[in-house]
């Protein structure tokens, strides 16, 4: 298994260099020179050609993506060209937020999702099967931002029961889950995150345990006398690496997706901050703000892959 | 030299085998057979077809023009005079901006599938049938982009190219090409492997023949179930983009954008602004039931 | 109960193909040799090699039926599509009917297979599930450069031949197809190119008793009506031996015994052979088998045992066994005896090399094919 796990890691390597190439090349996919927007506009030529060298621009584009590439190894992700601030201390602040949200979204979902699906899984084609996938037809067609839009009208604009967006008064700095005053703020977001993942994982978890349930050990369980439920704690711990294997890739989607909520809730995470990215042209942060959250979503799919092979004793220890 | 003869009993020649009397039909007359009583999928495909010819129509459905401003008549609720969803923040009829924003939105859900299943579809099954080095290039190319989740590669590409038509478009394409890339290499590795396409290549047929008249005829229909399923998604993406203002640029009428400028109206007319938001969602749910009918109906697992 | 006349009753004399003359075998193969690359490790590098074809040399008679047999794994399928060119070989020369094949001279690889057909063991993927199978049939000659009609025509004359009606089976796909029809269907096939030596690829084994024998039945009134050569593949000894003129037994990739077919059933010299011999069910009960006459797997073939590979699970085995490897030997005519044992050479150094074949002689006396044979 650490041979599994070993080669696992070094097939994750390319992989991430590939991210850092993607991500180096959105400047230069962007419009614009992005010498123009650091000086006045009636800058000289020399002054043009000593920034763009102070800057190391006149130099190969390779030598460039190394010279970058080794910055941000070291954690230097440039200046925001708004506030001139470190990008990569404003996303890992902003991400900590979105972790927060993103991961109790994909709790919420998990849970219902595993009694949905199996309710649904149990018996194929009843009401209850029906219902959930009509949950889960509505959850997958759904636009997340206009979700919001909804629950912010119902929750907060008829029934004044919840805020409408914010992270309240006091904002990141000592926002707290147990806290009421404050806690409330994240259930809109949550909720709204939560729906997608829902329906995902319960298709999955009633498709992956409806097969198990018509394999034939599960017979000869019955066979032996051995309760429903007792057949069903069986059969969902042979559903579970796959069940387990879509949580997380919905954890790293929520990472990418929460832009479209942050936005719609002012949440303060990384969405949030890539729509002002967005807003203000401000392509150092976005780049930074991409390579920090597609790193992550990395991370999290080699750690579910290395998870999986501790929970499914199918793949191979070769 | 020693030869076959063969004793009693079995000197009848070759026997010709009983033939039951059926009618013989090809495999787009069986899908066709079965979604023919699969009314839920015939509900929602001509539920999309009204939507499409409504988008197309638009100029002769539209009661009012989609760009006519009024001061007088902002944001008024659904019903109100000839106004029959109301009206926007600057007073245009919402009826016709959701008729005239069907066309970007639709076009924007459609036409990066249609791209991204003949390009990825095409390096899909290049990978597949050559193996080795040119499936290792292109599918860890693939690779790299699956390392994005797909909302946040569009927000980067979309992000640095900024807004507009075509921008929005070469975005989603990109987004779309990875998926549809694995699921016609995986298609077309398995077919690959089986028997009659060793047959064919036994009988000396070049690449090209065996890739169109044995590969391509058979991993056909799951890319095409799995680009059905995605243009849903494809119109979420598109409309997300618009909502974020990388789509189309305002004035154009389009679902996204509609939502994103209606959301500072909230308190004043709610259900007015959430009708985009109902427009992108019958059109989404109506793809994804209808690529539910067509899996079932070409009996692709997944 | 003789039936109409059947197409194929009439034998045309000859084949107007034919280059070499009587006495040239079809097909020469000489040392024909496959590895597998295995990788592993956390680079995925090559660590070893699956030896599938060891260094195969042997030739197929004009107008015979050679059977091959061998444990499943032994690398028989591998060494067809080697001999198909469906997959690269490492080594090897293949000479057909005189004539190299893809060398600077000699026949192309299109030639060859105009020459050289497969046909595949029935299963779901046989046949292209998309197309009917008069165009399956047709696909060849269409290859090869006929006309539309003509492939047609071709295809609706060999589905006749092969007992299936072409106006009722014609337009069919395979999934409205019986196993046997199907495996016709593949017969017919591989003969649309009109080829002169076919391989069977465990043809027959995947059918029905009842059906497997009126395919079997076909296939010898198909080589004397099509003047063909077979190479019969196959895990069934009982069918090898009432189809094949010579019989080729294959173990871990290698050649171990090659020889006319009463001469390996009635006296085996390899005690592989002898062992794969005595496994086969007999139908009489006072002859059954008590206990397995070959014990184990076959060892790993990416590390095969030093000098004779069967060492392992032989029980004569010396220490001249694991020394070197016993050669299988060449001969002058290709209808000699042949076996790789040093127990069969003079002189080998092994203990019992000197005597008679008798010894070797299978405890059981074998099965009666299911249908007399009759030598011409």
């Amino acid at each position: 298994m650490w041979f599994y796990a070993a080669r696992r890691i070094v097939l994750t390597i390319p992989i991430a260099l590939g991210v850092t190439i993607i991500c180096f090349a959105l400047v230069y996919i962007a419009p614009g020179d992005p010498i123009a927007s650091l000086l006045p506009p009636n800058a000289t030529a020399s002054d043009i050609a000593l920034l763009k060298h102070s800057y190391g621009l006149d130099r190969p584009i390779p030598i460039q993506y190394l010279i970058w590439l080794g910055h941000a190894l070291t954690g230097n992700l440039g200046r925001s060209i708004q506030n001139s601030q470190p990008v990569a201390g404003e996303v890992l602040r902003a991400l900590s937020n979105t972790l927060l949200i993103a991961i109790l979204a994909v709790l919420v979902a998990f849970s219902i999702a595993l009694v949905l699906g199996m309710l649904a899984a149990y018996r194929v084609g009843s009401w209850v099967d029906r219902l959930a996938t009509g949950i889960s037809v509505l959850g997958i067609s759904v636009p997340s931002f206009w979700l919001g839009v909804v629950l912010v009208i119902l929750f907060a604009v008829k029934l004044h029961w919840l805020p409408a967006t914010g992270m309240g008064t006091s904002g990141s700095e000592s926002f707290s889950l147990f806290e009421w005053k404050q806690a409330k703020f994240a259930i809109l977001p949550v909720v709204t995150m939560a729906l997608t993942p829902l329906s995902i994982i319960m298709r999955t978890t009633r498709s992956s345990l409806a097969e198990v349930l018509g394999q034939d050990f599960v017979q000869t369980l019955r066979a032996k006398g051995l309760g429903e439920i007792a057949i069903m704690r069986h059969a969902i711990w042979n559903a579970m690496p796959q069940i387990l294997a879509m949580l997380g890739l919905q954890l790293g989607y929520l990472l990418g997706g929460s832009i479209l909520i942050e936005t719609i809730f002012t949440w303060p995470g990384t969405g949030y901050l890539l729509n002002k990215a967005i807003l203000t042209r401000d392509i150092p942060l976005l780049q930074g703000a991409i390579l920090i959250l597609a790193m992550a979503f990395v991370a999290i799919n080699l750690v579910v892959d290395l998870l999986q092979t501790v929970v499914d004793p199918r793949i191979k220890r070769a | 030299m020693t030869d076959m003869t063969v004793g009693s009993g079995f000197d009848a020649g070759p026997v010709p085998e009983r033939a039951p009397e059926q009618r013989v039909r090809g495999y787009w007359q069986t899908v066709w057979q079965k979604l023919r009583y699969d009314y839920v999928t015939l509900f929602f495909m001509a539920l999309i077809a009204l939507i499409i010819l409504s988008a197309v129509f638009a100029p002769l459905l539209a009661p009012i023009d989609p760009y006519k401003s009024s001061m007088v008549y902002r944001l008024k609720p659904i019903g109100y005079k000839q106004f029959i969803l109301g009206t926007d923040e600057q007073g245009r009829d919402m009826l016709s901006r959701l008729l005239y924003g069907g066309r970007v939105s639709l076009t924007m859900g459609i036409v990066p599938v249609v791209l991204a299943t003949s390009i990825g579809g095409l390096l899909g099954v290049l990978a597949g049938y050559l193996g080795g080095r040119p499936n290792t290039i292109i599918m860890r190319t693939m690779d790299v982009f699956f390392a994005f989740p797909s909302v946040l590669l569009a927000v980067a590409i979309s992000g640095s190219l900024g807004n507009g038509i075509p921008n929005q478009l070469l975005t989603l394409t990109v987004v779309m090409i990875p998926p549809l890339c694995r699921v016609a290499e995986t298609a077309t590795s398995q077919i690959r492997g089986m028997d009659f396409v060793d047959a064919a290549r036994a009988s000396g047929a070049s690449m090209p023949s065996i890739l169109f008249r044995h590969v391509l005829i058979n991993a056909i229909s799951p890319v095409l179930v799995y680009a059905s399923t995605l243009v849903s998604a494809c119109i979420l993406l598109a409309s997300g983009l618009s909502f974020l203002g990388l789509g189309v640029p305002p004035p154009t009428p389009d679902w996204g954008l509609m939502l994103s400028t209606l959301r500072q109206a909230i308190y004043v007319q709610p259900l007015v602004c959430a009708l985009p938001g109902v427009a992108i969602l019958i059109t989404s749910v109506a793809f994804n039931l209808v690529s539910d009918g067509l899996r079932q109906a070409m009996d692709v697992k997944g | 109960m003789r039936k109409a006349k059947s197409p194929l009753q009439t034998v045309p004399p000859g084949h107007p193909n034919d280059r070499g003359g009587k006495a040239q075998p079809m097909l020469i193969v000489e040392d024909l040799r496959k590895y597998f690359p295995i990788h592993a490790g956390p680079l995925n590098r090559k660590v070893a090699e699956v030896k599938a074809v060891d260094g195969i040399s042997f030739s197929v008679v004009k107008g015979e039926t050679l059977g091959v047999v061998g444990e499943s794994g032994c690398g028989k399928s591998t060494m067809a599509r080697l001999l198909m060119h469906l997959m690269p070989k490492d080594t090897g020369h293949l000479i057909f009917d005189g004539d190299a094949v893809a060398e600077p001279t000699g026949i192309s690889l299109r030639e060859l297979r105009r020459n050289l057909q497969m046909v595949f063991q029935d299963s779901y993927s046989s046949l292209n599930p998309r197309l009917p199978i008069e165009e399956s049939i047709a696909y060849g000659p269409c290859v090869h450069g006929a006309k539309r009609a003509e492939a047609k025509a071709i295809a609706r004359d060999l589905l006749e031949k092969v007992g299936l009606r072409p106006e009722l089976f014609g337009a069919r796909y395979p999934h409205e197809l019986s196993g046997g029809q199907k495996q016709r269907v593949n017969i017919a096939r591989a003969l649309a190119l009109n080829p002169r030596m076919l391989i069977l690829d465990e043809a027959v084994s995947a059918l029905d008793k009842s059906v497997e024998a009126q395919v079997l039945q076909l296939l010898g009134y198909l080589k004397r009506h099509f003047n063909l050569t077979y190479m019969f593949i196959s895990h069934d000894l009982h069918v090898v031996q009432y189809i094949s003129d010579r019989v080729l037994v294959m173990y871990l990739g290698q050649i171990v015994e090659i020889g006319p077919v009463d001469e390996i059933y009635n006296s085996p010299r390899h005690p592989y052979t002898r062992a794969l011999l005595n496994s086969r069910l007999s139908m009489d009960p006072d002859e059954r088998v008590e206990t397995a006459p070959l014990v184990g797997d076959p060892p790993n073939p990416i590390d095969p045992p030093s000098g004779c590979r069967f060492r392992t699970r032989c029980p004569f085995a010396e220490e001249v066994c694991a020394a070197n490897a016993p050669p299988l030997g060449r001969s002058s005519s290709p209808l000699d005896h042949l076996a790789a044992c040093h127990m069969a050479h003079e002189g080998s150094g092994h203990s019992r090399a000197n005597q008679s074949p008798a010894i070797l002689r299978p405890s059981i006396p074998p099965v009666a094919a299911p249908v007399q044979r009759i030598h011409a």
